[in-house]
């Protein structure tokens, strides 16, 4: 779904994680919703924390903090949940994602988009599948099918 | 319009074929059933009309030869075998392709008739009791039943045959017929009284009444003076009733009873009706906001203090609770349906295997969701072809080891409490744990020096990639199923457990939820946090003694008139902060034999609780087994009871202590 090709242009939703920009394929996006209650999972893990109601489905709320390696800002009255439909182990499912900021969508370029730095980077490398440089730094895009898989096979080995 | 009426009889066919296929497999162990054949025929015989009538030309011709091999049994001029039963089921197989138009280039359809038409000329023919030595006339008496009219029915065709079997005196009894405003225009009031020569036989009567749902008996007419005849004679009954369905017996002649029956019949059994499987899903999605929604009004009306308001919501709360029950209800399938599959499997392996099998299915009446029926039946075949394959030995292994050569195999669905039993056991064999553990640490699975108990040996052959079959068989032993059969069972909130005694059988038991949308369930709290614990697993709601607030690091038991329960302490369990309250609540839960308390802080009461499954991101949280959404909107996580009881067990037991302190 956020695979990226040399010949596509990307439409992205850009939110802010922790002190980082982070860029969304617009394609995965379905709604962005004021904070929910959200009901604590216990042992779940810091990744998908909790569950929260959209619309009558009871959706995971993961945190892609965790995920990317993102150190903790603190948050304000500018926190939103993002609604996203990901592919996971082949079937889409719905997910949300907490965002500190959520800001605008834009159109990039292929040609903008660079591979993730291979060595010392602070991400794990295939949970990163490009970036860019914005006017106000550089900016993520999050390979969340990856990112997802990686947690639904962990969640599925542990007893 | 013709669509929808390929459709309906599409609809119908499988219906009969699933009969069709009821009446051989019953039929194969009672091939002595004259009622048996008649069902077989019927079916047939509706499959070919309506398939004429929906221009399945071709279909219709296949069956009519088919069809006239069967008379030949229904005359008696063939006995049902084995061989004659595996022929007609595979012609049955054949029907679908049929209907679908499947081409039949190698004449696989030809070869199965006329296999079968050999096999029923080879056919013995079947010595009726000879009836000549009887001399005089029959008196026969006979009634339609239910709203035979309706139906269909026609007596003058009934009594034509009648003629034709040499029937005379036909008189017709109108006493049974009620006054104008009370009779049932579909029902027949009539009973036909006639003499018929004593040679015609109860076979060619029933023959007469394939057709048609009719009471007859026949006073057979005095026997001829000869010294057994006399003494049969002596007998008082000398009426033969015979019903030609499982209906509760009627005489006949008692034509107030008849009419009686047949006024009741509209109501009870004609008012059955086909719903699409997703409509009843579109119903059951509605039903679940509705319960949902009617929780929120609920928790509203009481905030409001509204009397009437409060009153009204009550109603909604009674209305709801009986639609989610009617709702259900329509959406519960017998096992039946899934059971005429496990017996072909079971017949066409007993075939291939070269091991006489004995199957018997207990409970099939037994009912489950409708989506639970789905996805349980590739499961039991793969257990099933297991049980087979490796359980059972061969008829020489066990006649050496003292086993009838007839292996035994038994499938068995039972109630207990909101969940149903399914037990898969078998007389074969049985599972040695010492091999299971070798293979799984050849096949890298487990540790050379894990320690493992018997129950977990035996889990083993559910791990992924593990076979125990020496010699991969085309059945089974390929090492994929078990794994599956678990995933499976799982994603059903079902659980799997074997039992095995070496040389004894092994016993599979799928232990599954009766429905996977809404149960009633106990709302607590927990630091702040409500879960949900289904109420069929609750037992009863016990205070904690103050003594037991603190943890016992020698592990926590609460006396329960006599018997030691362990308790868990869910703030415990799930790293709530905060410290707990003293006057704390448990939470009896069980099932089965197994009990375990739970320790929550407050209970807030029962609740509608519609089931949400969890996402995969969340597999790894066995605590808990799905979510539902409360009254103001939030989430509330149910608890897995088997979970809590497995933890349970893990704690050390008491009366061993006991023991200890007291010696």
């Amino acid at each position: 779904m956020n695979a990226i090709t040399p010949r596509d242009d990307l439409t992205v939703i850009t939110l802010t994680v922790g002190a980082q920009k982070l860029a969304i394929p617009a394609c995965a996006l379905r709604e962005i919703l004021d904070p929910l209650p959200v009901t604590r999972v216990p042992r779940a893990g810091p990744f998908v924390p909790g569950v929260v109601n959209v619309r009558g489905s009871v959706v995971p709320l993961a945190n892609l903090r965790h995920a990317l390696g993102i150190p903790d800002e603190g948050q304000d009255d500018r926190r939103r949940i993002m609604v996203l439909e990901v592919d996971l182990e082949g079937d889409l499912a719905t997910v949300a994602i907490m965002a500190d900021a959520v800001h605008e969508v834009t159109t990039i370029k292929a040609s903008q988009i660079e591979p993730a730095p291979s060595s010392a980077t602070a991400w794990p490398a295939d949970h990163i599948s490009g970036l860019y440089n914005s006017p106000d730094g550089f900016v993520l895009i999050p390979d969340l099918t990856n990112i997802f898989a990686a947690q639904a096979s962990r969640a599925a080995d542990t007893p | 319009m013709m669509d929808d009426m390929a459709a309906i009889f599409r609809e119908e066919l499988r219906d009969l074929l699933e009969s069709l296929e009821r009446g051989l497999l019953d039929l194969e162990a009672a091939p002595q059933d004259m009622a048996l054949v008649n069902q077989v025929f019927r079916d047939l015989h509706t499959v070919k009309g309506s398939g004429a009538m929906f221009g399945f030309a071709e279909l219709a011709g296949f069956i009519h030869s088919f069809e006239t091999l069967f008379d030949k049994i229904r005359s008696g001029a063939a006995v049902v075998t084995s061989d004659i039963i595996h022929l007609s089921l595979e012609a049955r197989d054949q029907i679908p392709g049929l209907v679908e138009g499947v081409p039949d280039p190698e004449g696989r359809r030809q070869a199965i008739l006329e296999a079968l038409e050999a096999q029923i000329s080879a056919g013995v023919p079947v010595a009726f009791p000879a009836p000549a030595a009887v001399q005089d006339v029959s008196r026969l008496t006979f009634g339609l039943r239910g709203d035979a009219f309706a139906m269909g029915a026609r007596p003058d065709i009934i009594l034509d045959e009648f003629r034709a079997l040499g029937a005379t005196g036909i008189t017709c009894d109108t006493s049974g017929v009620p006054p104008l405003d009370s009779l049932v225009p579909g029902a027949c009031h009539l009973v036909w009284h006639l003499d018929l020569p004593a040679a015609v036989t109860d076979a060619q009567i029933e023959e007469v009444f394939i057709f048609a749902d009719a009471d007859w008996s026949l006073r057979r007419g005095d026997p001829p003076p000869t010294a057994a005849a006399e003494a049969l004679a002596l007998e008082p009954a000398a009426t033969i009733v015979r019903e030609t369905t499982a209906a509760p017996p009627a005489a006949a002649p008692r034509a107030g009873v008849e009419s009686a029956a047949g006024a009741a019949a509209p109501q009870g059994g004609g008012a059955t009706i086909r719903v699409p499987a997703e409509r009843l899903d579109a119903l059951m999605d509605s039903v679940g906001e509705l319960v949902i929604l009617e929780a929120r009004l609920t928790e509203l009306a009481r905030e409001s203090r509204d009397a009437a308001l409060m009153a009204t919501a009550e109603q909604i709360t009674r209305l709801a609770a009986r639609l989610r029950d009617s709702t259900m209800t329509m959406r519960m399938v017998p096992m039946r349906s899934l059971v005429a599959r496990f017996r072909r499997l079971v017949l066409g392996l007993s075939d291939t295997l070269g091991k006489p099998i004995s199957f018997n299915v207990l409970g099939e009446d037994t009912e489950l969701d409708k989506t639970v029926i789905e996805k349980l039946a590739d499961p039991i075949v793969h257990i099933l072809r297991n049980s087979l394959d490796h359980g059972l030995e061969t008829p020489e292994e066990r006649l050496a080891a003292g086993k009838p050569a007839e292996g035994r195999v038994e499938l068995s669905a039972e109630h207990a409490g909101a969940e149903v039993l399914i037990r898969i056991r078998d007389d074969g064999r049985g599972m040695n744990p010492d091999k299971l553990r070798t293979k799984a640490v050849a096949a890298g699975l487990i540790a050379p020096d894990a320690v493992l108990t018997e129950a977990q040996c035996f889990a083993l052959i559910f791990e992924p990639g593990f076979s125990t079959a020496a010699a991969v068989t085309e059945i089974s032993g390929r090492g994929v199923g078990m794994d599956v059969v678990r995933r499976t069972i799982d994603g059903l909130r079902g659980a799997i457990s074997i039992e095995s005694r070496l040389g004894e059988g092994t016993t599979v038991t799928l232990r599954l939820p009766l429905t996977l949308a809404i149960i009633d369930g106990l709302l607590i709290e927990v630091a702040g946090e409500r879960y949900i614990l289904p109420m069929a697993a609750v037992q009863e709601i016990v205070e904690l003694p103050a003594s037991k607030l603190v943890p016992n690091r020698a592990g926590d038991f609460l006396e329960i008139r006599g018997r030691f329960v362990p308790f868990l302490r869910l703030r415990q369990l799930f790293a709530c902060d905060g410290q707990p309250e003293p006057d704390q609540n448990v939470v009896i839960v069980t099932l089965g034999d197994t009990r375990v308390g739970v320790v929550v802080d407050r209970i807030i009461g029962t609740n509608q609780t519609v089931i949400k499954q969890m996402s995969k991101l969340h597999a790894n949280v066995r605590a808990v087994s799905g979510a539902t959404i409360l009254g103001d909107g939030t989430v509330a996580l149910i608890l897995d009871v088997m979970h809590l009881l497995a933890l349970g067990q893990t704690l050390p037991d008491p009366s061993a202590r006991a023991r200890e302190v007291a010696a």
